[in-house]
């Protein structure tokens, strides 16, 4: 079976700006694929060029296996899901639902029982004859999944359709999102700067920054192995710490901070005496006992008690913020702003990365 | 002379400095507060605007037209008699457009009444030309140019109408004539071998009325056009459709009170026009307004001329009227 979709040597290029560099990348068919990034990182861009609106200046873009060079995007097997749903305000639901049928020629009859069918399946059978302005947010949602699913494309494309609603719909219709995707089996890939979002729903992540893909791979995958320093940066909290490599061992290596020799992981094998930045999430910080060598010493500047967690953001001698989340079961009582804390982590909890040479 | 100057410069500008001190007084002393119209304005400017614009309404534009509409109903009078015994009211004026008589009835005025519809139905051929050559025009500025094309377009539209209307009608006539510059080009390139009598054939007339209100259908279609969401456009796209099908279900819909009110402004402002149809005119046609014009300058007789005037009028406000119905159109959103 072919690839859902081939990005091969894709570059978008507007005059000077390059909005996409040499994006390669391999979707399946069913599954469901994130791009994540900040926003101006060039995924809308690479959506766009998908679903057919710009022609890649350079490279190829390949559905089903064929290759989409010159097709429209009303020839594409693709649809694709608006930020802001593009919903046809002068129609009704159903009309707006049958929309792609109608353009397709499909006889009436057999357009009215599918739209029929696919109100069903968003749950909204009671609301076919409604003006599109007078549902809520998240019925005007499902009328655009509804929508674009109407035609049958192999690959939905969705660009951030959950940024407009409330903290609570969200939640609720990243895992309605999911479900849709199960059910039906097609392709979905998704666009996002929310890495909550892309984390809990897909299968695949790609993160991307200023036109490039960093790196791809599911949730744990771009959460715990990162290998840049933006992916480790931008997917979850992270405290970064330079430094230079002074010596390897095996998988772990040791870095001279101004902090004190610190050591962690070495995935990308940076030998002595290069630049480096060390990597620790705030949840592998612990505490250490007062008057020990091990860790560093920081002032409190601020605590958020979150219950299970707390959150302590630490100055340490170099003027640098350092978040530490620590258990409950760590902390004998909530540190005072302005106490003296010593932290640590255990060396195989953080993660060496080369330091970009711009910083 | 110099009394009535004194007077209509005068009076406005003594009125506007009145309330503006007032205004500035009231300012001054805070008493401009408050949410309702006169306590956000204040009571001087509050007071100026329902003045100024009762004035305008009334004696610009409603005391003139009753005026027309009485003397319509009224016979032609020497001054001498006029509010006499003889000045009695009477349709004779509308009587003459469909009979050619003030009294018989015998015959029907074949030459006004087909003058008259030749004017409506030329008119909406206008209007349908008009739209035809603005709609892709206006779509192209709303939906697809950049800024610095939008501007130089903006601007090659305007500027051709700093030249007047008699200007542009008689620049056109010269184009047109028999001895013309398009007469001269196909003659030389062997096309034709006799001159074409263009203005005869009314091309000049059509010309010049198209040209003469582009910008009234280009500026609302393109306000229409240009509020329309372009991921619309793309949707409809990427669901599939095809180019006349987005033009025909998405944007057309949308625009439709642009629509409206540009072919209202168009058709009424042709059918209305008079230089073009006095210059550009064809000998064998007789448009409706210059027989109007005629009415009051060559026959001297402004009731029958108030009486045809006003017919054209009415019909005119009866079409639109019937044309926005069929297409479910409000007034209110026309003006949109």
């Amino acid at each position: 079976m072919a690839a859902a979709v081939e990005l091969e040597g894709v570059n978008v290029t507007f005059g000077d700006f390059v909005a996409v560099k040499e994006a390669n990348l391999t979707i399946e068919p069913g599954e469901f694929f994130s791009f994540l990034g900040p926003s101006g990182c060039g995924k809308t861009t690479l959506l766009r060029t998908i679903s057919g609106f710009i022609e890649p200046t350079r490279g190829q873009v390949r559905i089903g296996g064929a290759d989409m060079k010159g097709i429209g995007p009303n020839k594409r097997p693709t649809a694709l899901i608006f930020q802001n749903l593009a919903l046809f305000p002068m129609m009704t639901v159903a009309e707006n639902i049958g929309y792609g049928l109608r353009v397709r020629g499909v006889p009436r009859h057999e357009r009215d029982e599918k739209v029929k069918n696919l109100l069903i399946q968003v749950a909204l059978a009671e609301h076919g004859h409604k003006k599109v302005s007078e549902l809520s947010g998240g019925q005007k949602q499902r009328v655009a999944i509804a929508r674009a699913l109407a035609v049958e494309p192999s690959v939905l494309l969705l660009d951030e359709p959950l940024s407009a609603l409330d903290l609570k719909l969200r939640q609720h219709m990243r895992s309605e999102l999911r479900a849709i995707q199960k059910r039906v089996g097609i392709t979905f890939i998704y666009i996002t700067h929310d890495q909550g979002e892309a984390l809990t729903m897909s299968d695949r992540i790609a993160v991307m920054n200023a036109g490039v893909i960093e790196q791809v791979g599911d949730g744990r995958a771009v959460y715990a192995e990162p290998r840049t320093p933006f992916v480790a940066a931008f997917v979850g909290e992270n405290n970064q710490i330079r430094g230079r490599i002074t010596a390897r061992d095996g998988a772990m290596a040791t870095l001279e901070t101004p902090l004190g020799t610190l050591a962690g992981r070495n995935p990308v094998a940076l030998d002595v005496g290069q630049e480096a930045l060390l990597f620790v999430r705030p949840e592998v910080m612990q505490l250490r006992a007062n008057g020990t060598t091990a860790g560093f010493e920081g002032e409190t500047l601020d605590v958020a008690y979150e219950g299970s967690v707390t959150h302590v953001t630490l100055r340490v001698r170099t003027g640098q913020k350092v978040i530490a989340s620590l258990g409950a079961s760590a902390l004998a009582a909530l540190p005072t702003p302005g106490e003296t804390l010593r932290i640590g982590f255990r060396p195989e909890d953080a993660l060496l990365l080369a330091r970009p040479e711009r910083h | 002379m110099s009394g009535s100057l004194a007077f209509v410069f005068g009076l406005p500008l003594a009125v506007v400095v009145f309330f503006f001190a007032l205004a500035a007084y009231e300012r001054r002393t805070g008493v401009a507060v408050g949410g309702g119209f006169f306590q956000r304005n204040g009571l001087a400017i509050g007071l100026y605007l329902v003045l100024a614009v009762g004035f305008w309404a009334f004696f610009i534009i409603l005391l003139p037209q009753l005026a027309m509409v009485d003397m319509s109903f009224r016979p032609k009078l020497p001054p001498s008699q006029m509010g006499g015994p003889k000045d009695l009211y009477t349709l004779e004026n509308y009587r003459y457009f469909l009979f050619g008589s003030t009294t018989s009835t015998a015959e029907w005025n074949w030459l006004h009444i087909k003058a008259f519809f030749l004017t409506i139905g030329v008119s909406i051929v206008i209007t349908l030309i008009n739209f035809a050559i603005c709609y892709p025009l206006a779509f192209h500025m709303a939906q697809s140019a950049t800024a610095a094309r939008l501007r130089v377009l903006l601007l090659l539209l305007i500027l051709p109408y700093w030249v007047n209307e008699i200007l542009r009608a008689f620049a056109f006539r010269v184009l047109l004539s028999s001895g013309g510059i398009i007469n001269q080009m196909l003659m030389g390139s062997g096309l034709t071998n006799e001159p074409i009598d263009f203005l005869g054939a009314d091309v000049g007339l059509y010309m010049g009325l198209s040209y003469a209100y582009l910008l009234m259908m280009i500026f609302p279609l393109y306000n229409a056009i240009e509020s329309l969401d372009k991921n619309q456009v793309e949707a409809a796209r990427d669901l599939g459709a095809p180019w006349w099908h987005i033009h025909a279900f998405i944007v057309l819909p949308h625009a439709k009170p642009g629509i409206a009110s540009g072919c209202t402004l168009v058709f009424m402002l042709t059918a209305g026009a008079l230089a073009a149809p006095l210059v550009l005119g064809g000998p064998r046609t007789l448009w409706f307004t210059p027989i109007v014009y005629d009415r009051f300058y060559q026959a001297f007789n402004w009731p029958q001329g108030a009486a045809y005037a006003f017919i054209l009028l009415v019909s005119c406000i009866i079409f639109v009227l019937v044309v926005l119905k069929a297409f479910r159109l409000s007034l209110g959103e026309i003006t949109r």
